[in-house]
Order: C-alpha cells, then sequence, then structure tokens
C-alpha cells in the first residue's frame, strides 16, 4: 500500500501527463482488437443500414439520397401494418404458450432422478434442429398430399378427412406456433432450469418443515426467485418472435392469402422481391428502433 | 463520400469474411487468364434445371473453357440474384425466368451484348418472345436458353377407361371442363384418380396456365406496356368462372386450393390425373409407358395459343471473363447445341430454323409444340416479379379471390395490381 503511493506520488512529481497518456495509449491497445470486430461487425452495419434507408438505392449502380421518402411510403404498405398486427398477436400467443410450457418441462426433469437425463435431452432436441429444417419437417408431415400425419389420424379414426394444416389462416397460425413450441420448448426450459437449479435447496428445506404445501412453494418460493431468469427467458422470446421470419418463409409462405406474412418477411420482400433495398432498410430501422425502445421497456420492468 | 465510407465498411467485412473461410485461391480467372482454359460460373433456377445441366455437361466435354453450374431452388432464385448483386457476386453467366429479364436488364444486371448477338449468322432466328423481353433501349442483353411452353396434357388410359375418345383432346376450355368432369364421375371414387389439377396457391402457376386461355379468345391480361391490369375483365372472368366451377364440383384435386408450386406437377406423372395445363418440358420426363396426349391451350370456347415461358441467358454485368462466357451462351444456341443437346430430348429449341429437325420429326407432339411458340405470349411488365410471382403479391389474391372466395372483389383487387405494376 505504501509503495503504491509512494511509486504513484513520484509519478505524479515527475511526468504526469505523459504517464497518464502512456497508460491511456495502453487501454485503448488493449481494447483494440475488441473495438474493431465490435466496429467492423455491429456499428459498421447499423450505419450502413441507416444509411441505406435514405438513399434510393439500386441492385447496381449509385444511390440517390432521397430522404426521408423511404419512410413516408411506410404508411401506404398495407402489407406490412397487417404484418406488424399479425407479428404482434403472434408474439403474445407465442410467449404464453413457451413460457408455460417451458416451465411445465423444467419443473418435471427438475429434481435429479434415474433416467432424468434422457428426458432432459429429449425435450431439448428439438432446439438443435435449424429453423428452416424445422420448417420443411413440419412441412412435410403435416402436407395433405404426401404427409403421415393425416392417415395416421384417419386410421386411428380421429378424423374423417385431411385436416388443412396450412390452408386456413388459423389454422397455419396454430400448426407454426404448434413447431415453435417445439422447437424452443426445451431451449427455454433449459434457461428456466439452470435458474431452478439456482435456488438453494435450504429455502425449500425451510418451507417444508414450516408446513408450505406444493402450491404454497410453488408460488411464494419458486416463482419469485426464479423471476429474473423468466426475465431473461421473456426478453428472448418476445424479441426472437418480433424477428420471426424462417417459421412462416419455410413453412407456410405467409399463406394462405397473406395471412401468416411477418415484419421481417416484408422487409425481405421489399428487398428481395421488389429490389427496393432502400425501403426495406428503412423498414429494418424503424423495427430496431421499435425493438430497441421495447426491451429497453422490459429490461426495466423485469429487472 | 459516404457512400464511399459504406463500400469501405461492407468490403472489410467482406474481407474478414473470406479470411476466416481461408480464403480460396482468391483469382477467378480475370482477363489476365485469357491465354489457359478459363472455368466461369452459371447459375439457373430448378424448373430448367435438367436442361441447363444438359447443355453444360455437353459443353465441358467438347471445350477447353469450363463452366461450373449452380442450381438455385426456383422460389429463392429471384431472392438470390438480388443478394449477389447488391454484394456484386453475381456469377460470370446467369439465367433468369424470361418474364423477369425486363426488371433484371433495367436494373442493369445484364451485359449489353447487342453488338456480338449481331455477328451471330442465325441472328434473326432465335426465339422471338425472348429476344424481345431481352432488349431495353434497343440494346439487346440475353440469350433465349430454354424455352418452356405451357399446354394441355391428357392421359390417354384415363380417358379409354372413363369411355372417352383418347385420341381427342379438348378444344375449348368449356370441352376441357366436360372431359375433366367425365373422368372425374366415371374414376374418381376412391379419391385417388382426379379430373384436373391447377396450381391454386401459385401466383406463378395461374399465369402460365389460364391466361393461354384468354389471349386463344383473342383478348389481352395487360396493356402492351404491362402497366395496367385487365385481369377483371372477360374473358378472363370467363375463365376463372369455369376453374371455379371445377373446383366447386371438386373436379380438382382436393389440394388443388394449397397447392403452393413445388409440387403441382406431380400428379399427373403419376396417371392420377385425367387432363391438365402442363409446362412442356416435363414431357420429356414423363414414363417411358404413359400415353399422353399434347394439344394448345384453348379459350373458353375455342382458338388455341400458349404461355411462351422458360429462361434467358446472359452475360451478368460483373464477369471478368465476358470473353469465356460469351463463347459459352453462344454455343448453346449453335446447331450442335440445339439439335444433339435439346431436340434430342424432345425440348422446344430456342432457333425457330431449326424446329423441323431429325429429332422433333419422330414425335408429332414436339411438331405441335415447336409449332405454338409463333402462336404464344411472353407478357412483358417490368414489375412482373413483384406483382405476379410473389405470394405476397396482389394477383396470387385477386386470382385465389376469383376461384375460391368472393369474385366479386375482383374489380378492387384488379386496381392493386395495376398500382403494384406502376410502382
Amino acid at each position: 500500500m505504501t509503495l503504491t503511493v509512494t511509486r504513484s506520488r513520484r509519478a505524479a512529481h515527475s511526468a504526469p501527463s505523459a504517464r497518464w497518456r502512456s497508460r491511456k495509449v495502453q487501454g485503448w491497445l488493449y481494447a483494440a482488437p475488441t473495438a474493431v470486430i465490435v466496429g467492423v461487425l455491429f456499428i459498421a452495419p447499423l450505419v450502413l443500414v441507416v444509411w441505406m434507408s435514405l438513399n434510393r438505392w439500386p441492385l447496381l449502380g449509385p444511390a440517390t439520397f432521397n430522404a426521408p421518402a423511404n419512410y413516408v411510403k411506410i404508411a401506404d404498405n398495407p402489407l406490412f401494418v397487417d404484418a406488424v398486427l399479425f407479428t404482434l398477436k403472434y408474439t403474445a400467443i407465442t410467449t404464453v404458450l413457451l413460457s408455460g410450457v417451458a416451465l411445465g418441462l423444467a419443473l418435471l426433469v427438475q429434481e435429479r432422478r434415474p433416467g432424468i437425463a434422457f428426458f432432459r435431452t429429449a425435450f431439448f432436441l428439438p432446439g438443435a434442429v435449424g429453423f428452416a429444417a424445422a420448417g420443411l419437417l413440419f412441412y412435410g408431415m403435416l402436407n395433405n398430399d404426401f404427409g403421415p400425419i393425416d392417415p395416421m389420424l384417419q386410421s386411428l379414426g380421429i378424423t374423417s378427412e385431411p385436416i388443412k394444416w396450412i390452408g386456413t389462416p388459423n389454422m397455419a397460425l396454430f400448426s407454426t406456433i404448434t413447431l415453435v413450441l417445439w422447437r424452443f420448448a426445451g431451449f427455454n426450459m433449459l434457461i428456466l432450469l439452470t435458474g431452478l437449479q439456482a435456488i438453494p435447496t435450504e429455502v425449500y428445506e425451510a418451507a417444508r418443515s414450516d408446513g408450505a404445501n406444493r402450491w404454497q412453494i410453488f408460488t411464494r418460493i419458486t416463482l419469485p426467485l426464479l423471476r429474473p431468469t423468466l426475465a431473461l427467458m421473456l426478453i428472448l422470446s418476445v424479441t426472437g418472435s418480433l424477428l420471426a421470419f424462417d417459421q412462416f418463409f419455410v413453412f407456410t409462405n405467409g399463406g394462405p392469402d397473406n395471412s401468416t406474412v411477418s415484419m421481417v418477411m416484408v422487409v425481405y420482400r421489399d428487398a428481395f422481391f421488389r429490389f427496393d433495398l432502400g425501403g426495406a432498410a428503412a423498414l429494418s430501422v424503424v423495427l430496431l428502433v421499435a425493438l430497441v425502445g421495447l426491451n429497453t421497456l422490459m429490461m426495466r420492468r423485469l429487472r | 463520400m459516404r457512400r464511399r465510407l459504406a463500400g469501405i465498411s461492407l468490403l472489410s467485412v467482406l474481407a474478414l469474411t473470406a479470411a476466416a473461410c481461408g480464403g480460396g485461391d482468391g483469382n477467378d480467372g480475370g482477363t489476365q487468364a485469357a491465354d489457359g482454359p478459363v472455368t466461369i460460373t452459371m447459375w439457373t433456377r430448378a424448373a430448367t434445371q435438367t436442361q441447363s445441366e444438359r447443355l453444360v455437361a455437353e459443353y465441358n466435354k467438347t471445350h477447353k473453357n469450363q463452366v461450373k453450374l449452380t442450381v438455385i431452388p426456383t422460389d429463392n432464385y429471384q431472392p438470390r440474384i438480388a443478394a449477389a448483386a447488391g454484394a456484386k457476386q453475381l456469377p460470370d453467366v446467369f439465367a433468369a425466368d424470361v418474364i423477369f429479364v425486363p426488371n433484371y436488364t433495367s436494373q442493369g444486371l445484364f451485359m449489353d451484348i447487342t453488338d456480338r448477338i449481331a455477328a451471330l449468322p442465325y441472328k434473326d432466328k432465335l426465339a422471338p418472345s425472348h429476344m424481345k423481353l431481352g432488349t431495353l433501349d434497343n440494346r439487346q442483353y440475353t440469350l433465349p436458353h430454354t424455352l418452356d411452353l405451357s399446354v394441355w396434357f391428357w392421359n390417354k388410359d384415363l380417358y379409354e377407361k372413363a369411355g372417352l375418345d383418347p385420341e381427342q383432346g379438348p378444344e375449348s376450355l368449356k370441352e376441357f371442363a366436360e372431359q375433366a368432369t367425365t373422368v372425374q364421375e366415371k374414376l374418381g371414387k376412391d379419391g385417388k384418380i382426379h379430373g384436373t389439377f391447377f396450381g391454386g396457391n401459385c401466383g406463378g402457376c395461374y399465369v402460365f396456365t389460364f391466361w393461354p386461355s384468354v389471349w386463344a379468345a383473342g383478348a389481352q391480361v395487360m396493356n402492351a406496356e404491362g402497366t395496367v391490369s385487365l385481369n377483371d375483365q372477360p374473358p378472363m372472368t370467363a375463365v376463372f368462372d369455369i376453374w371455379r366451377k371445377l373446383y366447386e364440383n371438386k373436379v380438382t384435386g382436393p389440394t388443388a386450393k394449397e397447392e403452393q408450386g413445388p409440387t403441382w406437377t406431380g400428379f399427373f406423372p403419376k396417371g392420377e390425373i385425367g387432363v391438365m395445363p402442363m409446362p412442356s418440358t416435363t414431357l420429356g420426363l414423363m414414363p417411358e409407358d404413359m400415353r399422353i396426349g399434347v394439344t394448345p391451350i384453348a379459350g373458353p370456347d375455342g382458338g388455341e395459343s400458349t404461355f411462351v415461358g422458360g429462361d434467358s441467358l446472359g452475360i451478368s454485368a460483373t464477369s471478368q471473363n465476358a470473353d469465356a462466357a460469351w463463347e459459352f451462351i453462344s454455343w448453346t444456341v449453335s446447331d450442335q447445341a440445339q439439335v444433339e443437346v435439346m431436340a434430342k430430348n424432345k425440348d422446344v429449341l430456342a432457333r425457330t430454323d431449326l424446329a423441323g429437325n431429325k429429332y422433333s420429326a419422330e414425335d408429332p407432339r414436339v411438331v405441335l409444340i415447336n409449332s405454338l411458340v409463333a402462336k404464344g405470349q411472353t407478357p412483358f411488365a417490368l414489375r412482373f416479379g413483384q406483382t405476379y410471382n410473389d405470394p405476397q403479391g396482389p394477383w396470387l389474391r385477386l386470382a385465389r379471390e376469383a376461384v375460391f372466395g368472393d369474385a366479386s372483389k375482383v374489380p378492387q383487387l384488379n386496381t392493386e395490381i395495376t398500382k403494384s405494376l406502376q410502382q
């Protein structure tokens, strides 16, 4: 302690600014690799997308500045307005169901028992399947022409004719949510499981010796102590659902009759079908701002 | 300046990615490689993959320069081209659905090859509709690659079993509907066989199979500039009505309403469909022992027409191997390639002067299809893809309301199509 004090005092006397400056340079050097990566991979694309949104940006050839035309025309894009409403609805349903199912699964496999590893793995396994692959898998299984699910249901006498899994708006949404639950419930279970296991067993023992029943233990101990983990899961689920793309793109193709078009699908359409890169960038920026706002709010409320 | 900055940051991202991937040999030829054999890259869509593969295989076998072909799923083709163009990473040569070509040329994706085409001895014999769509402001950008015409196919075995004359295909859309209904009534009891089929949730399928009936009746679906939609007028509405009745009477397969496109041609070769409109390129893919009749698509009361679809081939504007690319694409329309690769496999030729060749003479159906090239149409519109092919575009909504839903919405939806065409 004394040593440091004397040393710094001496340093302060001899060459204060030079030493300070060299430490500052050193700090910058340490941070430089990360700064470069952040700059190139995160900041630059963001700046680029904002800049694109202020221009008419053709596939090849020079861009022309046209701000704020790309933003103004968002209002007369009925597909996007519908997509916003649909995505919000999808997010609400998915998040509620996903939280419920994931929590249920986590509670099921919470305690160490013989063979529990098998169930944990089995529940998590769909999480290892890529979304596009999962979409195709469900498309294949539920397809009315060649899917095995319809014949199975019919031979068991549950249904009398093929169910239009993606043929009507409501069924398409239902089928997609089933796909998402299958794909993500295990993953979210894993998140909740780590939260559950972080709760000290002493708390449970104390509660039990005080005579609390299972329900009381769940509502008074498990849920409150799980709150930070639940918050994390909620944020992931809401953000992921608002950015939903693959499931609809691969599985329902936005149909039938544009009933399952998500916001990102509109961005994709504007960029790659209509070649309106500037317009697509503007939509992305709007989406980004909304997401940042929403996440900030959620972080504050749920912390 | 700002654009350059944006470019630099994008470049550094690309450089970083390339470095992360370990790079390649880093030299994709370029003009300096003209001495040695050059390998050029080519993209094509899955719909016309067979023809492209045959041409590339034959070319690679007989030439020093080589072509590396990449096949991309048809639905993803347009987005892939857009993404590649944005990143200036287009292949040297790419095929495009002919109806998208005007948009691509107007976006500057293809290299101007007017002078090179002018030097071809058979320049005036190249498929006219493909050449028309590949021309912008009197400059030419593409060569015809494959021709895919829509025609009615009928299954002679099913016709015989249903008590119809197997040698007599339908001569009007009304007759088509009657014959399909007969097949359905006589053979459709067990739910395996159906009178007809169509891609009811696929915009491209509708234009390919329904529009020829309108043209056959002497009408149009758009103005010549491709900026005003006429899809709310007769005979289009009459055509919709006939198909609507076929669906309502369950003459079409039950999944027609949901069919998104990829599998719509899959039922006929299995012997499950009596009569339906199909792409002519599927003729070469039919089972050998299947007895199939082919006839032009007709209007409600007769006439004949076809949608001259298929692909055009051009050199991308960013290609560094223009000479090698031209050597390949000009070879694909040569006598050798056209007759020994395309005609030999029952494909429609990209050149009208070779239509009567030694192979086509063997199959009257091929002669018929070849003869339709002159009668058919290829619609022109700069905004074709986003209007008619895109599942979120306005055309699919109109067609589905007209066939399955509320037909009274057609006029209002037609204005949406016009709006999209003018964007």
